[in-house]
Formats: structure tokens, C-alpha cells, sequence
């Protein structure tokens, strides 16, 4: 099966590692400890699950944001994800 | 509800999950490793990184055509819900009328999406078209291939025509799933018909506007094969929504990078929007029940 | 007089709803001549030329056959991968349950014209391009999500108790869900029959990507006459009635569950 047409590149087979990574690891968490639904400063009760996707998508806002804003490096607004990724899943 | 807990519904999830993730994971991957390369041909291909995610938001006609989709799906809402629900509650309820209604309103549906724009085309047309000889014959010159204005309205006419029966079917399946118990107990109490409407009928179609709402909304800023048969996407650029543009970049120009950028950009405006609406459709409910 | 003055609206609805349809009938029994040179209410000389012209021309009658196939395995495996699956998702809390039901509902919101070229590179390499399959399984990806979310909605509707009954009489999951369940949720199933025909019908561009003639469907043989030299308006609206039909029978077969819904009461 030749997979070339996919065009897989290093920082793009890193990404999709990871989430596959981070989906695995809460899925193991989950079971070891079952979270309980709470309502931290985001206006809805959730899970540990649905603070992992608000987080992910709110971060790939702030990268597009960073993008078509500022003329700096992507890197940046990496930072500032992880950072507001630390913050849903803590208080979120 | 209070459901069971068990991780072994997963089994019952199993198959759906295979074949869903068999054509939507692979075919995403590609896009994103697209998006981040310039691509000259099977094999060559330059990594660029975020470049053309740059590229994409600073263009200006991108930000144009992405106002025009706001407004044009904004309005499909505003008319096609509310429009749909009358529809459904007008509907009768039993009897060869409530047959013929339902195999009647759901023809529109039926046509495939090209050919749809081809019909408007002639309907509209002034000289052998109906709805277009018509309003010419009324004083008012009629001719959307000039003016955007009418090109606005006729478009607005051919999403209302074909996709308001989608609503008013969903509504009316979710109306006919209402135990007649409910009607019974507010009949004897007294209930106005307004009252049963946003007591009894309104939450308990929740679950069906909520599909309807989703699907519209998706469809309509998705809406490519009816305005580009119709219009063009003109006079200029007046209908030129974002999959008209984007077609014009992945095709016309053949610039997969941009256009594999702006897919992904595209596709998560359209997941972000359609989690608010999710998410509200889901808590209002709560409050009413 | 309430009710006639909103029977009076309804059928000034249908008349509206029907007009554009009727003008396609209407151009479909004249001529291309005629149809571009006078305007007319009613065809003045029928003429089933262009109905024919399609039933005898195989590259035209094959685009029916095709969209038929591939549209009726589509539903079938929508429904039967959906029904298990909606019950789950209504009676059920499992790990990632919500984010799963919303990640399918995220597949109907790919913008097609650059995920068309990985789509026919994955089905290249699975050696299913041009056949009836590829374009069914390729349709569940917006149909199956749909058929969930509508079977999931009707289902969620019935309370759980029935289930439990049912299990203390004695019954297996697969008997009850075959003789219990399903009569209850037939209306849903009649539904989303319904809206999982209709819009794997009216696809176009993924189908038209992944055939190139033994599995053409009947939307991209019409593609072809627009594109030719001077468009044969007569052929292409007869055409065009003749999509309408298959669909209007799909939806005269399943009219009596959708109008009936289901008499919790009796249960």
C-alpha cells in the first residue's frame, strides 16, 4: 500500500502523534479515575473531556489569531496555548 | 434521563466509529500535511510552514467572502426555521391530505443540487422563465445576471424554496411523536393554542430543531453547486461565498497549499459556530423542561 | 373558519412549492426550439421526445441504475450501523460518549473541494475507485452521523422503563430491541430512511469524483449536457423530473410513519 499521495511531513506527523498521545492518555486516566461533571469559570458544567476540546479549539483560534494579527513567530502563540490549555484544565 | 453506565456500549459504537473513520481521518491528515507545504506534484513538494495559513488571513477577498457567508446564512436561519415550524403545524395530521403533503413538500429535496441551479436558471430567466416574465411583466425589470441586489434575492428564493421543506419535515416527524395525552391534558385545562405551541409542542421538538438548526446552518455555509450554477458567484463578486472562492483557489488555480490552509481555517469556523449552537439548543432546553 | 383560512395558507404554500417543479415539467414535453423561442404556460404540442431519448440511451438510463445502487446500499448501511449505535449513545454514559457524538456530527462540515483529492488517493489505494461501494461508504461519511443524531433524538423520546420491562420479561437485547424497540421507533426509522436516500441522492461532487463510467451517477451525466455546446434545456429538465421519482417513492413508502408516529399510550 503506497501512502506517498499523504505527504506526511515531520511537524505534521509530531501533531497528530500527539493528540492520538494525549486522547489515549485520557482515556486511561478516565479509567483509573472517572471525573465528575463541575463548573469552573466557562458558563457550562463539563468534563475533563469536553475542557480537552474547548481547550484545543480555543488554542487553534489563538494560533490563527497570532497568525493574522501579529507578524511574529508561531511559536509564541504555542506558548500561550499551552499556558491557557494548563488554565481550562485546571479551572475551566 | 438517567442512563446505565457501561463502557461496553462501545461495541454498539464500534462499527459506526470504523466506518466514519475510514474516509474522514486519512483524507484530514492529507489536508493538514497540504497546508503547511507548497506542492508542485506527486513527490515534489517544499515544506513552507505556516506560510500559507498567513497568507490565507491577511487576503482581503477571503475576508469579504466570509461576511457575505455570515449574512446569507443568518438569514436562511431567520427565514427557514420559523418558516419550517408553521409549515409543520399547518401540516394535516392524518388522511390522504397528510399523505400528499408530506410526498409533495419533500420533492424539492429530491433534486440533485446542480440541476436545482439549472431550473432557476430558466425559471428566472425574463424572456422564458415563469417567476421571471412575471415580475417583468409587473413594471419591475428583473435580471439577476446585473444587478447584485436581485442576485441576492433570487438566491435568497432558491435556498428558502429548496431547504425550508427540510424543516418542516423534521418538525412535523417531531410533532407527530407527541403523545396525544399531551393535547387531552391541555384541552381540559383550557390551554390556548399559543399556550400548547410553547409548552407542550415547542420543547418537545427540541431534539429535531435542534438537527434542523445544525444541519442548515452547516449546509448553507457549505452551500457551493446551487449559487455557482446560478450566479457564478456574480454580478462580480456579490455571491462569491467562501466555497466559491475556495474552489476558485483549489481549481482555478490550482494553489493546493492556500487552498488546503483555507479549507482547514473554513472547516473550524464551522466547528466553533456549530458547538455554540449545540451547546445553547442544549441548555435552553434544560431551563424549559 | 380558522381552519379553512389555514388550509387556504398551506395550499398557497404547495402551489408556490410546486411552481418551479411544474415549469420543469413543462419544459421536459417541448422541444429545445420551442422552449427557448415562446413562452408558455402549458406545453402546446407535447412532445415525449426527451423522455426517449433517455430511456433508450444507455449512457443515460446507466446514470439512474448507478445513483440507485450505490444510494440503496448507502441507506441500508447507514441505518444498520446507526440503530445500534443511537441506542447506545440514548441509553448509555460511556468514556468519551459526548465528544464521540459530536465528532460525528463534525464530518458534515468539511468544505469538499480540497478533500476531494485525498479522497480519491484513499480510495485509489484501496482499488474501489468506479465502483458502486466506493461512493456508498464514501456518502456514510455525512449519512451515518446524520442517521445517529435522528434515530438518537426519536429514541432518546422512550423512556428507559420500556427497556426494563422488557429485559425482566425475559427478553435478549437483540429480541427486544427487534420486537419491542423497533415497532416503537419506526417513525424515526422511516425518517432518517428518508434523509439518508435524499442526500446521498443529491450528492455530487464526492460521486463524481470517485466513478468514472460504470458507476456514474445520473447528477454528474447531467453535468455533461450543461458543459456541451448550447444546452438542451428539454432533455436536461426531463432528466431532471425523472431525479424527483425514485426519491418521491422512497418517501410514499415511509409517508404512513412518519404520519402516524408511534402511540406511546398503548405501550
Amino acid at each position: 500500500m503506497n501512502l506517498e499521495w499523504m505527504a506526511w511531513t515531520l511537524p505534521t506527523a509530531i501533531f497528530f502523534t500527539t493528540i492520538v498521545c494525549i486522547l489515549i492518555a485520557m482515556t486511561i486516566w478516565q479509567v483509573i479515575s472517572p471525573c465528575i461533571k463541575r463548573r469552573g469559570f466557562i458558563p457550562l458544567s463539563t468534563t475533563r473531556g469536553d475542557r480537552l476540546f474547548i481547550g484545543l479549539l480555543s488554542s487553534a483560534y489563538i494560533h490563527l489569531a497570532w497568525l493574522g494579527l501579529t507578524p511574529f513567530s508561531i511559536w509564541i502563540a504555542f506558548g500561550f496555548s499551552l499556558a491557557w490549555m494548563v488554565v481550562v484544565m485546571r479551572w475551566g | 434521563m438517567n442512563k446505565w453506565e457501561d463502557n461496553k456500549a462501545w461495541f454498539l459504537v464500534l462499527p459506526v466509529f470504523i466506518i466514519v473513520a475510514f474516509s474522514a481521518i486519512i483524507p484530514l491528515m492529507t489536508v493538514v500535511n497540504y497546508s503547511i507545504q507548497d506542492i508542485f506534484g506527486p513527490g515534489e513538494r517544499v515544506f513552507v510552514g505556516v506560510e500559507w495559513f498567513r497568507e490565507v488571513l491577511s487576503d482581503s477577498r477571503l475576508h469579504e467572502a466570509l461576511l457575505k457567508q455570515f449574512l446569507f446564512s443568518g438569514l436562511v436561519l431567520l427565514i427557514e426555521i420559523p418558516l419550517g415550524i408553521i409549515i409543520a403545524l399547518m401540516m394535516p395530521k392524518k388522511g390522504w391530505s397528510a399523505s400528499l403533503s408530506l410526498v409533495l413538500i419533500a420533492l424539492p429535496l429530491l433534486i440533485p443540487w446542480n440541476v436545482i441551479g439549472t431550473i432557476w436558471i430558466v425559471f428566472t430567466r425574463p424572456d422564458i422563465g415563469l417567476l421571471g416574465a412575471t415580475i417583468n411583466g409587473m413594471g419591475i425589470p428583473f435580471d439577476h445576471t446585473s444587478s447584485p441586489m436581485q442576485a441576492w434575492i433570487t438566491l435568497m428564493l432558491m435556498e428558502v424554496w429548496h431547504w425550508t421543506p427540510l424543516v418542516a419535515l423534521l418538525a412535523y416527524a417531531g410533532l407527530r411523536a407527541i403523545p396525544e395525552a399531551y393535547f387531552q391534558a391541555a384541552k381540559i385545562d383550557g390551554a390556548s393554542s399559543w399556550a400548547v405551541f410553547k409548552y407542550i409542542q415547542l420543547p418537545k421538538m427540541r431534539g429535531v430543531l435542534t438537527i434542523a438548526l445544525l444541519l442548515r446552518f452547516m449546509d448553507s455555509f457549505l452551500i457551493y453547486a446551487e449559487p455557482f450554477v446560478l450566479t457564478g458567484g456574480g454580478p462580480g463578486n456579490s455571491t462569491t461565498f467562501l466555497s466559491i472562492y475556495l474552489v476558485k483557489i483549489a481549481v482555478g488555480q490550482f494553489d493546493l497549499g492556500p487552498a488546503a490552509a483555507f479549507s482547514l481555517i473554513y472547516f473550524l469556523i464551522i466547528l466553533l459556530l456549530s458547538w455554540l449552537f449545540y451547546q445553547v439548543l442544549q441548555n435552553v432546553g434544560k431551563g424549559e423542561a | 373558519m380558522k381552519i379553512k383560512k389555514r388550509n387556504f395558507a398551506l395550499v398557497f404554500y404547495f402551489i408556490l412549492l410546486m411552481l418551479p417543479i411544474y415549469w420543469m415539467l413543462n419544459m421536459s414535453l417541448r422541444t429545445n426550439a420551442d422552449i427557448l423561442s415562446t413562452f408558455s404556460l402549458y406545453p402546446k404540442e407535447i412532445t415525449f421526445a426527451n423522455y426517449m431519448k433517455i430511456f433508450t440511451d444507455p449512457s443515460w438510463y446507466s446514470g439512474y441504475i448507478n445513483s440507485i445502487i450505490y444510494v440503496s446500499i448507502n441507506t441500508v448501511i447507514s441505518l444498520v450501523t446507526a440503530l445500534p449505535a443511537a441506542y447506545a449513545f440514548s441509553r448509555y454514559r460511556f468514556i468519551g460518549d459526548s465528544q464521540m457524538f459530536f465528532w460525528l456530527l463534525t464530518n458534515r462540515m468539511a468544505p469538499a473541494a480540497v478533500f476531494l483529492l485525498p479522497f480519491f488517493q484513499l480510495y485509489s489505494t484501496f482499488g474501489l475507485i468506479d465502483t458502486h461501494i466506493a461512493v456508498a461508504l464514501a456518502h456514510c461519511l455525512f449519512n451515518v452521523p446524520l442517521a445517529v443524531w435522528i434515530l438518537e433524538g426519536f429514541m432518546s423520546g422512550i423512556p428507559k422503563e420500556i427497556d426494563e420491562t422488557a429485559y425482566i420479561d425475559g427478553y435478549s437485547f437483540p429480541g427486544f430491541f427487534a420486537m419491542v424497540f423497533m415497532p416503537l421507533i419506526r417513525s424515526g426509522v422511516g425518517v432518517t430512511a428518508f434523509f439518508c436516500f435524499m442526500f446521498s441522492w443529491v450528492e455530487l461532487l464526492l460521486a463524481r469524483t470517485l466513478t468514472t463510467t460504470e458507476a456514474k451517477p445520473i447528477a454528474a451525466t447531467m453535468t455533461r449536457t450543461v458543459s456541451a455546446t448550447g444546452l438542451d434545456w428539454g432533455l436536461l429538465a426531463a432528466a431532471g423530473i425523472l431525479t424527483i421519482v425514485p426519491g418521491a417513492l422512497v418517501i410514499w413508502f415511509v409517508r404512513n410513519h412518519m404520519a402516524k408516529g408511534f402511540a406511546m399510550g398503548r405501550v
